[in-house]
């Protein structure tokens, strides 16, 4: 166990994360050069071309130290933004200290205090490391000034590297072999395994990641998951050298993989404990949480004839995404589909981009809406998350609402801009703290809906990046609700309604109008878009029609030409969603949540 | 109304004279400068024609357009004629039309154009106003314009069309008013109002990369087309398709009407196109590789396609839509299996509420309005 190292990479976004990843791995010479493919964790496309990590990943690292020993050094790469925050809690759960990587141009951002934070929580030896020192506008000296003072860490800890360029590679994993201590656990007490990822294999079902602290499992245990007590026979256990690399067991202190006849990673949470079913342990390890979809969303093939091929993509989908749930739905204006559950709006983009690039499908996503609650006339509470099934307001006693408890990390000088949009926000019961002089923590209970709408973004643009953010769900609370329904030209699109605040609705209906107007083409006739309360307009806009698109030369006889670039634009047509005799494109659909940028 | 489709009508012929003195800056049809090619054209020409006597026989139009035809001399034009003639049948009554621009025209020309058989003349005036002409690069002046049609008439020719361009930037509705009123006062037969477009290609579409060159929008295009469109039928002239004006139905373009109704047409010369009612190919847009092919004794064609029923079926809707007369409902049945009022009802009678369309006499046809966006209607 002392020759093991479990550690993170953490550090705000570009600040290159993955590069010094990729430079670990070919240091160590997990991989060759001929092999070597940029961001090798970032296997997904989506998540090398968003340059963001999507899913956990771990990696084992042999490296022969200048003592003469071999260590194994366990790299737990984590996911990097707000939706997935309780994921980067387990990753960083299962470590013992972190790399905290900091651009040596750019200096201290918002996730790097973020994610500092993150680390101390979960008492973790850090050490700063500085990033990009080749670069002309490095400034060095006002970065270790930083760590000083703006992290509060020995500025003499610090590492200097240029992950392009492989500068201080060496010295960086020197320093994980020295600073970040071994990992503790008794291999002789009952297993004591946490799960911080799964992943769907189509030959051995899913492969669970997990951190041992406890104990040990090999081929043949039967497991127990603590959370529901499932039971599953041990295949194979093994670590992460890229691929992975069978071994006779795991032990206390080590990362790896379990395959256990799992059929889907729906049947793992990550944050469980795994534990043996023979001699199980007294309690599972501390921090799990199940995590709830917040945003929902209705998916809706463009066209009919796609819908079976919808369901059979969601599914396979599913097997990968645990924390993605759906369910049948159909709408008046859109036909079958799907309503489906998100950990947040990155998620839904995610989720939605992949069903497109991976799957070939072209789909609708209704408005997302968060879940509201209501209590009827006769007594019974139900829970609304779809604006279709809002209930008969005569029927309502009272309405509720999810709110949240907004962490913000600030820079001391962007404080009235945040308070002011989060008192817009619907924001309450401020509490204000200053833990390093000049930066604020801003903490504010509001409701969810409020920060789906378009909160992040906003919050991102006031404080220029440097405010990071955070939530938790707190409860419900009573709130006066509206149903606010969108007509074009005079028919009802169900997937663009939504479910608002009564003060607000005025507000949206005409942003929700105006936003349409920019993303809805001009046809060849006049679209009234209308935002409605009950029966009443409450808000409208109008597209104009185009008057002229005919092309003046039509012959020659090259009628070939003119009939593809009519075709090119058939194509185009066929992407967007026909709704009475509108062409209406997916991109309407998320717009109507989008306030104005400022 | 004649009758719709003309398909057991005769093909017509189009021959292709890929010579200009110089390129106009907005054309994108295909041209070369070297008029010393113009024999070996000639003989590559007659190769083609024969070529194609197998399968092709009989013509009713002969169109001969490039490029610019009146580069040829007279006797050159008769001996395109007698290399038609010699290898195909055209019927008596066929329509016989010359592009021709009005610089290189002057009365002898024309008696020999005449003599040769030419019974119809397209005079490419593109303007009547020297701004504009010398905007669009081209070489003969507005009073050149007027002479030509005048020299037409002198020489015999009943049957003149005129071709104009507007919607060209910076001109203003008033002064294309203008020229529209000098053209009707030469009484032309027939006349051709193209919108300005600019193609892929050509130096227009250079200069508008630059942001010298910014066409009007669709608002401003729109109130230009309308307002063409009104003031020629007002003066008699029916507006039978989206780009052309005939003083008498006698006096349509009986070869260009066969393109948009899907009448086979054989297409000689480079680049130029053929459709035989499934199959479309064309030309090399080369002068000399369409003279050596011709020479080693093969056909100068670049590619070819075979329609689909899905293909034929958008072409016979955006091509319908062009005309003033519009889709024949019952033959569009009747070749596609779809009943159109059937399965677009809803959105034709909103089309219908909107003066876009209308259905009459069994063709679901245009209105003025609906032609500016004949497009737009095609993607139903």
């Amino acid at each position: 166990m002392d020759n093991i190292r479990n550690f993170s990479i953490i550090a705000h976004i570009d600040h290159g994360k993955s590069t010094l990843a990729d430079r670990m791995i070919q240091y160590t010479g997990v991989v060759d050069d001929r092999n070597f493919q940029n961001q090798i964790l970032d296997n997904m496309d989506i998540e090398r071309e968003r340059g963001i990590t999507i899913k956990s990943q771990a990696i084992s690292l042999p490296y022969r130290a200048k003592d003469g020993r071999i260590y194994t050094l366990n790299l737990i790469d984590t996911p990097g933004h707000v939706d997935f925050t309780y994921e980067v809690s387990r990753s960083l759960a299962s470590c013992e200290g972190v790399l905290l990587l900091i651009d040596a141009a750019q200096g201290v951002q918002a996730q790097t205090l973020a994610n500092l934070y993150l680390a101390m929580e979960h008492d973790l030896a850090i050490i700063p490391v500085i990033n990009k020192i080749d670069l002309p506008s490095a400034d060095v000296e006002r970065v270790i000034e930083q760590i000083d003072s703006e992290l509060g860490l020995d500025p003499d800890t610090h590492l200097k590297c240029s992950a392009k360029e492989g500068i201080g590679i060496e010295e960086i994993l020197e320093a994980i072999v020295e600073r970040i201590p071994p990992p503790t656990g008794d291999t002789e007490a009952p297993l004591a395994a946490l799960i911080f990822d799964a992943k769907y294999d189509a030959f051995r079902g899913t492969v669970i990641t997990c951190r041992i602290f406890a104990g040990t499992v090999k081929a043949g245990d039967t497991i127990r998951l603590m959370y529901n007590n499932a039971t599953h026979r041990v295949e194979e256990v093994g670590r992460f050298i890229l691929t992975r690399e069978k071994r006779e067991r795991l032990a206390a202190g080590e990362v790896g993989y379990i395959i256990a006849g799992v059929k889907t990673v729906s049947d793992v949470r990550t944050g469980d404990t795994i534990t043996l079913d023979s001699r199980p342990c007294a309690k599972p390890l501390p921090g799990f949480k199940e995590v709830k979809p917040v945003v929902f969303a209705s998916i809706y093939p463009i066209a009919s004839d796609d819908y079976e091929d919808l369901a059979v993509s969601l599914e396979k989908f599913k097997l990968n995404d645990a924390s993605f749930i759906y369910e049948k739905d159909s709408s008046a204006a859109l036909g079958q589909g799907f309503r489906c559950g998100f950990l947040g709006l990155l998620h839904l983009d995610i989720v939605q981009e992949r069903l497109e690039r991976e799957y070939d499908l072209s789909i609708i996503l209704s408005v997302p809406s968060v879940r509201y609650r209501f209590t009827l006339r006769d007594g019974t509470i139900v829970y609304v998350d779809n604006p279709t099934h809002y209930p008969e307001p005569m029927s309502i006693i009272k309405s509720e609402e999810p709110y949240i408890r907004a962490s913000m990390m600030l820079p001391e000088r962007y404080l009235g801009a945040v308070m002011k949009l989060c008192m817009e926000k619907r924001g309450v019961n401020s509490i204000l703290n200053y833990p390093n002089p000049g930066r604020a923590e801003l903490i504010y209970e509001m409701p969810l809906a409020e920060v789906i709408f378009d909160f992040y973004d906003r919050f991102k643009s006031v404080t220029q990046g440097y405010g990071s953010f955070d939530y938790d769900l707190i409860d419900f609370r009573e709130s006066t609700l509206a149903l606010l329904d969108i007509l074009v030209n005079g028919e009802k699109v169900d997937a663009l309604s939504q479910i608002v605040h009564r003060e607000r609705a005025r507000a949206r209906g005409l942003q929700a109008c105006e936003r349409l107007k920019e993303e809805i083409p001009r046809q060849m006739f006049k679209i009234a878009i209308q935002g409605a309360i009950g029966g009443e307009i409450i808000s409208r806009s109008t597209i104009s029609a185009f008057r002229k698109d005919v092309i003046a030369k039509c012959y020659g006889g090259d009628i070939s030409r003119k009939r593809k670039l009519l075709e090119k634009q058939k194509k185009g047509k066929k992407r967007m969603k026909m709704i009475g005799n509108v062409s209406i494109p997916q991109s309407a659909f998320l717009a109507v949540l989008k306030s104005d940028t400022e | 109304m004649t009758d719709h489709p003309e398909a057991g009508n005769p093909p017509g012929i189009y021959i292709h004279i890929p010579f200009c003195v110089q390129k106009c800056g907005y054309c994108g049809f295909f041209s070369v400068t070297d008029r010393g090619l113009i024999p070996d054209f000639l003989t590559a020409l007659r190769s083609e024609a024969f070529s194609y006597r197998e399968q092709w026989n009989r013509f009713d139009t002969l169109y001969i357009g490039g490029g610019t035809p009146s580069v040829l001399t007279a006797d050159d034009i008769g001996c395109v004629l007698d290399i038609v003639r010699s290898a195909f049948t055209i019927t008596p009554d066929a329509e016989i039309t010359v592009e021709v621009n009005p610089g290189d025209i002057h009365a002898a020309y024309l008696r020999g154009l005449r003599v040769a058989g030419v019974n119809r003349l397209n005079i490419g005036c593109q303007s009547l106003d020297d701004e504009t002409l010398a905007f669009l690069g081209r070489r003969h002046t507005a009073r050149q314009s007027g002479d030509a049609v005048r020299l037409a008439r002198e020489a015999g020719f009943e049957n003149i069309g005129i071709d104009l361009i507007y919607g060209i930037p910076g001109q203003s509705i008033s002064r294309w008013r203008e020229t529209l009123g000098n053209a009707l006062s030469l009484a032309p037969d027939h006349l051709s109002c193209y919108q300005l477009t600019i193609e892929e290609g050509t130096p227009f579409a250079e200069r508008r990369r630059k942001g010298e060159v910014i066409l009007p929008g669709d608002a401003i295009q729109a109130d230009f087309f309308l307002m063409t469109s009104r003031m020629l039928e007002e003066s008699g002239y029916d507006h039978y398709e989206v780009s052309n004006f005939a003083r008498l139905s006698e006096t349509q373009s009986r070869h260009n009407k066969k393109y948009w109704n899907h009448t086979p047409y054989l297409g000689l010369g480079p680049a130029a196109h053929s459709f035989d009612g499934s199959r479309r190919w064309w030309n090399t847009r080369s002068v000399d590789a369409y003279i050596g092919e011709l020479a080693a004794e093969r056909l100068p064609v670049a590619a070819s396609e075979r329609l689909t029923p899905d293909q034929l079926q958008m072409e016979a809707l955006f091509l319908g839509f062009r005309t003033k007369r519009g889709v024949n409902l019952e033959d569009f049945k009747r070749r596609f299996d779809c009943d159109l009022v059937q399965e677009k009802g809803k959105l034709l009678e909103r089309l219908r509420e909107e003066g876009l369309v209308e259905i009459w006499g069994g063709f679901l046809r245009p209105t003025r309005a609906g032609m500016a966006v004949a497009d737009s209607l095609a993607l139903i």
